[in-house]
Formats: structure tokens, C-alpha cells, sequence
């Protein structure tokens, strides 16, 4: 199954052992999108960087390199402004909106709820249409600047952005209707694809994954960055591990979001948004591993400075690599068609495990 | 399965449920935008097409030939030919091509221009046929590219 299969989120290609419809054994092969980020940014100064930390997880680019601007941040010890603590916790709960919506979406597709698609998709633009306004550009946004942003956010946004808020869970519930009680929905995910919390914590499932098994874990509560430990919020989750709990997870995760966005509008401080950072970035020679809660899981990065401008390493955590190894546990016994799920549900990005 | 549950099941109660959601869109407004007939609108701080900025009254270049962009660039598209007046011990602007096909529109060219000569514009209507014409040189790069609307 795959590289090039409409359900597998991208290029992943999957061995599968097959009796009849039945799965007996598989093998995910993985490697088709590698582009050497990780040796690239070896020979990149520090503050050229965030550009290619965007390239790692494409649908959620605001946290990629919120995780690592503020990995620099805590090996070169700057402290950043309130203001700009909260513009970035902000746009990385709209970004996690983003891509929980590309996951209902396509999640929802292969299963065969076609509507569903078209509606996050269209909450989705008007998310990136903030992006757009605010950063110019809409994917990859390059978001964050080492020591804060790069300039303070245009006019009028935020007055988009609450409007939004308004509305978005009236949207969330539209979404439910249309598939939490549906039977077609309910009888493609109960029981499918279940990992027990043991097996999920052994084989490192970080992010909704984890959560959907009722392991409550969430980098944001656990070590909280930016202005997290401000926020009010809930930490979903599961009982039974399968594709239904892990997508009531998500789908309440929306709302949390939702109501951290909300608080960041309401508490934002006025000030300056970005710290006093030297032109040219040279962190102290040592190592540092920050890690936050992306999307997808946790998401951590391993820096090692020798002093100069350039990191002499830079290794990426990223959360989908190692939700894709529980894969094999989670569909050996099951039907082909339920593969189509389990790789939906695992919310995986073939740029962020290959990078 | 209870009695509920099997009045549901047999009344289509679930699906009943997302036609009511689905149906009334049939009569609401389209969100669906028209992009080539009707030309969308980017923001003002949208990263499009690079542009070299002249000086409005004279018409001379703002570069300074200081290669502060060529530098910041990330992939190292930018290149600065440039010269020292032997006179006024000055850099002097020579040339300049900027390698669109490979830009990623991170913005960093652009702030680290002192005297905001280089802008990345809210023109993205530049596709061409050929890769070649996506090194833009200085005279290219002040004009900006052209842009083909879409006719019927």
C-alpha cells in the first residue's frame, strides 16, 4: 500500500502480510520525503533557520518553530516579552486548529464522510487567512524571529480572531453531529486500531495518541513555554484507545484550544514584542533540549552549540516518527479497510518523519 | 440495544441528524472564492514576488550594494555584483540577480535591508514557462514581473 495511495497522508508505503482481507503482519517503510533538514541546518546561522524548521511538519509550521526559536532562546538565556509570549501562544493554538482540522478533514475522507472535509476546510481558511495577514504568508509562515516576532501583529486581526472564536464551536458541534452519532462513523472506528496505555507509553505515542489511550500528558501542563502556565484550560482524554476516543479527544481539543485563544485575547499585555538579540546569534557552547506539545504529540529539539553562529547539531523529536512505529501493533489482526483508519487516526506528516 | 436505540436505528434518526446540518447550505451563502476571474486579494504584508525599490523622484536605486540580504538568505539566492569607488571609497551597485525559482519567502532579505530597498511585493501571478526566466537581474527585479490576468 503507498508511496503514492490517496490515503496515506503523503508517501508512506505500507508492507502488508494479507490473509483474505485480514491483516497479518506489516511494515512501514519510510524515507521518501527525506530532504536532510537536519544536516542542512548545520550549515545555516541560527536566525536562518526557522524557514526550514517549517518544512518539518508543513501543516503546522507556527509550532515547529515556536519549539525552536525557543530552544534558542533557553540555551542563549533571553528573555522574552510578555506580549510576544502570548502572540505566540495564540497563533500556535489557531495553528493546532489548522491542523486538527486537516485531520478531521482527511481523516473523515478516507473513512467516506465527505462533508466533514469540505467544512474544516473552509474554518481552515479563515485561519490561515490570520496567518496570511499576520506573517504573509500562509503555510509556512516563518512565524517567530529568535527573541520574539518579528514585528507586532497588523490592526484589526485580533477582532478576526475573536470573531472567530465565536463562532468555531458552533462549528465543532456541527462536525459532532454529522459524525459522533453516525453509524456508519461509529462502526468504522469503535474498536479500531485500540492500543492499551501500557503498549502506548512503551512505544512513546505522545500528543491525542497518547491521550485518546487515557494517559493524561500534555507538554503544555507538564512543562509549560510560552504563556501556558497562564492558561485555563482541560487536558482530554480517552478510555478504550481505539479511533473513536483518540478522534473525541481531538475534537475536544478544539475546543480547549478555542478557549485558550480566547483567554490570550483577553489577557494580552501591550510592550514590545521582541527582546534585544544580537544581530549575528552565537548561543554559549553547550546543549539543550526543549520540547513542546505540537499538534501531533510532542514535539523536541536537541541543539548542541560549539559557540559559533552555526549549531554544530541539531536533532528533531518529532512526535509522528514514533506514532508511526505503534502502527503495526495497532492493525495486525484487523481488515484492509481499517488500515485506511488507523492511518488516519495516527494524524501522521511524512515530512516530520522523514524531515 | 434499547427500544430508543432501535427506533433510531430504523427511523435513520442518525442520518436525519447531518441533513439537517448539510440541507440548509443549500440556501446559504457560497464561500467558495473565484481566484482567476475574480483576482484575489493578499494582505499588504503578504511575501510575494521580490522587488528592488527605486527612489520616486529620481528614479536611482535605494541599494546600497551592502550585500546584508545575500548574506541573511538562507539558501543564498541573492547575488550582489558590486565594486569600490576608488574615489569615494563607496560600494557601487554593479549587478544583482535574484534566483526566484528557489526563493522560500521567508522574509529575511528583506528586513535586513537598511534602507528597505528590497520588498518582497504582494505580486504572486509570476508563473513562467520556462526556469530561466526566474533569474530576475536588477532591471527585471525593479520593473516586477507581468502579471497575465485571466480573460475568457
Amino acid at each position: 500500500m503507498g508511496p503514492q495511495h490517496p490515503a496515506t497522508h503523503g508517501v508512506l508505503r505500507l508492507k502488508l502480510v494479507l490473509d483474505g482481507e485480514k491483516v497479518l503482519d506489516c511494515e512501514a517503510v519510510i524515507g521518501y520525503l527525506h530532504r536532510g533538514i537536519e544536516k542542512v541546518v548545520e550549515s545555516q546561522d541560527y536566525q536562518q533557520i526557522p524557514p526550514h524548521m517549517d518544512r518539518i511538519d508543513y501543516t503546522a509550521a507556527v509550532s515547529n518553530v515556536l519549539g525552536y526559536v525557543e530552544a534558542v532562546e533557553k540555551l542563549m538565556g533571553v528573555t522574552v516579552p510578555p506580549r510576544a509570549q502570548y502572540l505566540r501562544t495564540l497563533m500556535t493554538e489557531l495553528n493546532r486548529l489548522a491542523s486538527h482540522l486537516i485531520w478531521l478533514g482527511t481523516h473523515a475522507l478516507d473513512i467516506g464522510a465527505m462533508t466533514v472535509f469540505l467544512y474544516a476546510f473552509r474554518e481552515r481558511e479563515e485561519i490561515l487567512k490570520v496567518f496570511e495577514a499576520c506573517f504573509g504568508a500562509r503555510l509556512t509562515t516563518h512565524a517567530f524571529r529568535i527573541g520574539g516576532l518579528a514585528e507586532d501583529i497588523p490592526p484589526g486581526v485580533l477582532d478576526k480572531v475573536r470573531e472567530f472564536t465565536d463562532y468555531f464551536p458552533k462549528r465543532v458541534a456541527e462536525y459532532e453531529q454529522l459524525l459522533t452519532g453516525n453509524r456508519i462513523w461509529m462502526n468504522r472506528t469503535i474498536g479500531v486500531g485500540c492500543i492499551s496505555a501500557e503498549d502506548a507509553i512503551s512505544f512513546g505515542l505522545t500528543g491525542p495518541s497518547l491521550r485518546g489511550s487515557g494517559v493524561r500528558w500534555d507538554m503544555r501542563r507538564a512543562k509549560p513555554y510560552a504563556a501556558y502556565a497562564d492558561m485555563d484550560f482541560e487536558i482530554p482524554i480517552g478510555k478504550n484507545g481505539d479511533t473513536f476516543d483518540r478522534y473525541l479527544v481531538r475534537m475536544e481539543e478544539m475546543r480547549q484550544s478555542n478557549r485558550i485563544i480566547r483567554q490570550a485575547l483577553d489577557r494580552l499585555p501591550d510592550g514590545p514584542v521582541r527582546a534585544k538579540v544580537p544581530k549575528v546569534i552565537k548561543p554559549p557552547a553547550g546543549e539543550i533540549y526543549h520540547a513542546i506539545e505540537a499538534p501531533k504529540g510532542v514535539l523536541g529539539y536537541y541543539i548542541v552549540s560549539d559557540g559559533s553562529s552555526k549549531p554544530h547539531r541539531l536533532r528533531v523529536r518529532p512526535p509522528s516518527y514514533f506514532n508511526l512505529a505503534a502502527i503495526k501493533k495497532m492493525i495486525v489482526g484487523s481488515l484492509v479497510a481499517d488500515v485506511v483508519a488507523v492511518i488516519g487516526t495516527l494524524d501522521i506528516v511524512l515530512g516530520e518523519i522523514d524531515r | 440495544m434499547t427500544l430508543r436505540q432501535l427506533l433510531r436505528k430504523v427511523f435513520l434518526i442518525d442520518f436525519l441528524e447531518g441533513f439537517a446540518i448539510t440541507g440548509p447550505y443549500t440556501f446559504k451563502k457560497v464561500y467558495t472564492e473565484q481566484y482567476p476571474k475574480v483576482p484575489a486579494k493578499v494582505p499588504p504584508r503578504f511575501h510575494g514576488a521580490p522587488r528592488l525599490n527605486v527612489d520616486p523622484e529620481t528614479g536611482k536605486t535605494l541599494c546600497i550594494a551592502c550585500d546584508l540580504c545575500a548574506q541573511a538568505c538562507p539558501i543564498g539566492l541573492i547575488e550582489v555584483q558590486r565594486e569600490r569607488n576608488a574615489e569615494t571609497k563607496r560600494w557601487e551597485l554593479k549587478g544583482y540577480t535574484y534566483n526566484a525559482a528557489r526563493c522560500m519567502f521567508c522574509n529575511l532579505c528583506a528586513e535586513a535591508c537598511p534602507t528597505n530597498a528590497l520588498e518582497l511585493s504582494q505580486t504572486f501571478e509570476y508563473a513562467v514557462y520556462d526556469m530561466k526566466e526566474l533569474y530576475w537581474d536588477k532591471a527585471a527585479l525593479e520593473k516586477g514581473p507581468t502579471v497575465v490576468r485571466f480573460t475568457k
